[in-house]
């Protein structure tokens, strides 16, 4: 086997690893809301996790930053809410959770992802 | 009692965030107010009062005199304001300006690709002069998208294009710049492979824009049927308000073929109304005095003046429009498996591409690195999450929006998907199956002697029965005797003493009871028991006088409701607490497959759940009152709602007509519905999960086909628009 295709080989392997070390091994920082957060959209949602206590409204802001159509809708599901993101503009969806869990949010097209962490 | 209102004013316009927030202190030390928030970034304010101490209009003037601004009242549940209908449309030309210069542009890149009439090195350079355009303006938004996606460590469609059309234009460059910079690999490039893939990419984001817009006009058309403005009397002149100013409690009049504004009941006049837009039911509604008028639906011919009952978040139009765009935003449960792939599937199919091409250069044949790396590319831009996300949501979103314009309002995804596997119906009988009025049928006796004893004994009682008895006596002008010493027995009937007379009125038991013989009269009330009657007797003194039938006449729509459910084979029937023979006597009538008699209204939920451990989906048709409990025990709570009542919570469906057609038609709609998504999964997954393979060239050493990366870039355009495109065919759906 010729040296490129060795390199390649090694390489191809190398940039798999770094691949699935990327997307799947990133850390999620976790904010704590007390009655209102600004989740800016942009490439994704930050920030991606929050906790809110068991009752309480909270509101959340989205700011929506970024032009890609992925991202022009966010999905509450469990709390049957879908909301058009106008671009350059904060949406306030209030938010009332009366359990405790974790809640996703997403893109209309789920591929961006965020959640509500429901705690006592 | 008060109410707290929450009223949210848009103050656009207001000059300085300072004074703005004076405005906050000012609004809060009026009396009305329990609380309120600015939002400097929205420019919103929120206000929340005492309905009966405040009104939008006392806090507008507040504004006016602080802020020097006409503040507006939002709407929260109004997502299609004009803002952003504009948005939209300046999107989508923008979207078809850069459609025209890629098509233009690629055909023009095709064209010298194919037919070389210029050394290969001056070729080279032209068309990269002008693929350059198409990737740094057309699809310089997929480049953007995945640098900011990649940001924050996330990936999606646009990553793939950008990924996968920038290696293209990135090695065909560095081949046109530099001939031999990779040594023996042959200088083939790829450019049109970079514009023809954006520019069909970008083609499908149009139509699929266009398309997504049409599956979403559900919410869009029931908020374009509110009445803009009321003509409302106050201080007795009549004013044109608009909407956000009235309030409960204000009269409003309303002229021949005028929209009606909000919820409430007729104080006089009489018309009919076309409710079409909010029930489904096409035929127009007569209204009087006292009858309920919904806002939203159309006065045709007379002239009526109401009360206003419910305005705002509370009319039955809001409350329609709330419970659609819940049920849209809901999962169905046969998404989850789809959630779980797309999570992962943006940045597994970049895998996919890397191992194409490591394994294509290790082990394919020459030139291998042209092989890998077209295949690579062939694998980045096939693959389309988009498709899979949008399958079930899009046929959710029209499915629900469909069924809202017959009147057949879903409450969420899963009660849709539920409704398709529904095997067994069982319907409440008064109310649901019935018209819920019985009527006097028969009269056995001296006709006025028989009514004006009855009439005496019931003209108090607000009892249905009763109520046909005193009905059918005022239509004859029986003059009402006064009674005393009124005692009623409970589960046989009355009894009082009526002109010194001891009169019973009621079923055989009662009569048995007195020793009161049948006499004549015997044969007579077993007959018109078989019929389905309920049969009371009127004695007076000892003696049977006479009989008076009863029936509650099934509803019109009944037979052919249950006829269409046979066909569907799904099992029917009906729960009442009548005795055995009338209850058979109208399951007859109607073609009912079982009936249950006898039931006392709390053991309805024992039936249901009977039912369901014979293995049964079990649907439960009730008036979601006093049917509640077996409603939610039920597989599937259908409320027959009256046009009014809109927010019944047992229920996963509600019915805004009481036809009893829409039962069968919301079966068909989520059977519809569900196939739909099933072809919507298969069409998105045909093209991910067996497509992606075959771009990978997992089929060349057997056939040797490879995709061709443009072919490819086509599949991924189209695959989300096919999607798109299959669930407005929904829209087609028709109720018979």
């Amino acid at each position: 086997m010729s040296v490129d295709k060795i390199a390649v080989g090694i390489g191809g392997v190398a940039a798999l690893l770094f691949i699935a070390w990327f997307f799947f091994g990133k850390r999620q920082t976790v904010v704590a809301v007390e009655s209102r957060v600004r989740i800016t959209v942009d490439g994704g949602y930050t920030p991606e996790a929050i906790t809110i206590k068991r009752g309480r409204t909270v509101r959340l802001e989205f700011l929506r930053k970024d032009a890609s159509s992925c991202l022009e809708e966010v999905v509450l599901p469990e709390l049957g809410v879908r909301r058009h993101l106008a671009l350059n503009e904060t949406t306030p969806i209030d938010i009332t959770a009366d359990r405790v869990g974790e809640f996703a949010f997403s893109c209309g097209m789920n591929m961006y992802h965020g959640k509500i962490i429901v705690v006592e | 009692m008060t109410h707290q209102i929450s009223l949210k004013l848009n103050l656009h316009g207001a000059d300085s965030a300072s004074a703005a927030s004076s405005l906050e202190s000012v609004i809060r030390d009026i009396p009305a107010v329990s609380n309120v928030s600015l939002n400097p970034i929205t420019e919103t304010l929120v206000i929340a009062y005492d309905d009966e101490r405040g009104n939008p209009e006392m806090f507008i003037t507040r504004v006016r005199a602080v802020l020097g601004i006409d503040a507006t009242v939002v709407n929260e549940e109004e997502p299609a304001h004009d803002h952003e209908q504009m948005l939209r449309e300046s999107e989508l030309r923008a979207l078809r300006q850069k459609v025209v210069i890629g098509a233009v542009l690629s055909a023009a890149i095709v064209a010298g690709a194919f037919t070389p009439i210029l050394p290969t090195q001056w070729a080279n350079i032209i068309l990269w002069g002008m693929t350059t355009p198409v990737v740094a303006y057309v699809g310089g938004q997929f480049f953007i998208s995945c640098w900011r996606g990649l940001r924050h460590r996330n990936a999606n469609m646009d990553t793939l294009v950008a990924v996968g059309t920038g290696a293209a234009y990135g090695y065909s460059a560095l081949i046109t710049l530099a001939p031999g910079v990779l040594g023996a690999v042959e200088a083939q490039t790829y450019f049109d492979v970079a514009a023809v893939v954006i520019t069909l990419v970008m083609l499908g984001k149009y139509f699929e824009a266009r398309a997504k817009t049409s599956a979403n006009d559900a919410i869009r058309r029931l908020l374009a049927l509110g009445a803009k403005t009321a003509r409302v009397l106050r201080d007795g002149a009549e004013v044109d308000l608009p909407l956000e100013q009235v309030v409960a409690g204000d009269l409003i009049l309303v002229r021949p073929g005028e929209k009606i504004p909000v919820d409430g009941d007729v104080l006089d006049g009489a018309s009919t109304v076309d409710q079409s837009m909010v029930t489904g039911e096409s035929i127009p509604v007569e209204k009087g005095p006292g009858d309920p008028v919904i806002g939203a639906t159309i006065n045709k011919t007379g002239a009526f003046r109401f009360r206003a009952t419910k305005v705002g978040q509370d009319t039955v139009l809001a409350q329609i429009v709330r419970l659609v765009s819940e049920a849209q935003s809901s999962k169905a449960p046969i998404q989850r498996l789809v959630d779980q792939v797309t999570a992962v599937f943006t940045p597994v199919v970049i895998m996919l591409a890397i191992a194409t091409f490591t394994v294509w250069y290790v082990f394919g044949p020459q030139p291998s690195a042209s092989y890998a790396f077209v295949n690579a590319v062939a694998v980045l831009v096939i693959a389309c999450p988009c498709a899979m996300g949008l399958a079930t949501p899009t046929s959710i979103m029209v499915g629900t929006g469909k069924g809202a314009q017959y009147g057949i309002l879903i409450k969420d995804a899963e009660s849709l998907e539920r409704a398709e596997r529904v095997q067994a119906i069982i319907f409440d009988k008064t109310g649901t199956l019935t018209a819920g009025k019985p009527v006097v049928t028969d009269l056995r006796g001296n006709e006025t002697q028989v009514l004006s004893l009855a009439y005496a004994l019931e003209k108090q009682s607000e009892h249905a029965l009763a109520e046909a008895i005193n009905s059918r006596a005022r239509q004859l002008h029986i003059a009402a005797l006064d009674a005393s010493n009124f005692e009623a027995v409970a589960g046989r009937g009355v009894r009082a003493t009526v002109n010194g007379q001891t009169v019973l009125l009621g079923n055989r038991a009662l009569m048995d009871e007195n020793s009161v013989p049948l006499g004549e009269f015997a044969p007579a009330l077993a007959e018109l028991q078989t019929g389905g009657k309920t049969v009371m007797a009127v004695a007076a003194d000892g003696k049977t006088v006479g009989l008076i039938a009863v029936i509650d006449e099934p509803k019109p729509s009944a037979s052919e409701a249950i006829a269409a459910l046979k066909k569907m084979h799904v099992r029917t029937l009906m729960i009442t607490g009548d005795n055995l023979s009338t209850a058979q006597a109208i399951g007859r009538q109607v073609g009912i497959d079982q009936v249950v008699a006898n039931v006392l209204p709390q053991d309805k939920e024992q039936h249901v759940r009977a039912l369901q451990q014979e293995r049964m989906v079990v649907a439960m048709v009730g008036d979601g009152i006093n049917d509640a409990p077996a409603l939610a025990a039920s597989d599937l709570g259908i409320a027959m709602g009256t046009g009014t009542d809109v927010a019944i919570e047992a229920a996963g469906v509600t019915l805004m007509n009481g036809d009893l057609r829409s039962v069968p038609a919301t079966i068909r709609l989520s059977r519809a519905t569900m196939s739909n998504i099933r072809e919507n999964l298969f069409w998105a997954f045909g093209y991910n999960i067996a497509l992606i393979p075959v771009a990978m060239g997992v089929l060349y050493p057997f056939f040797g086909w490879l995709m061709n990366p443009i072919l490819a870039g086509g599949a991924m355009a189209f695959s989300s628009l096919s999607v798109i495109l299959n669930a407005l065919r929904l829209r087609r759906f028709k109720v018979s």
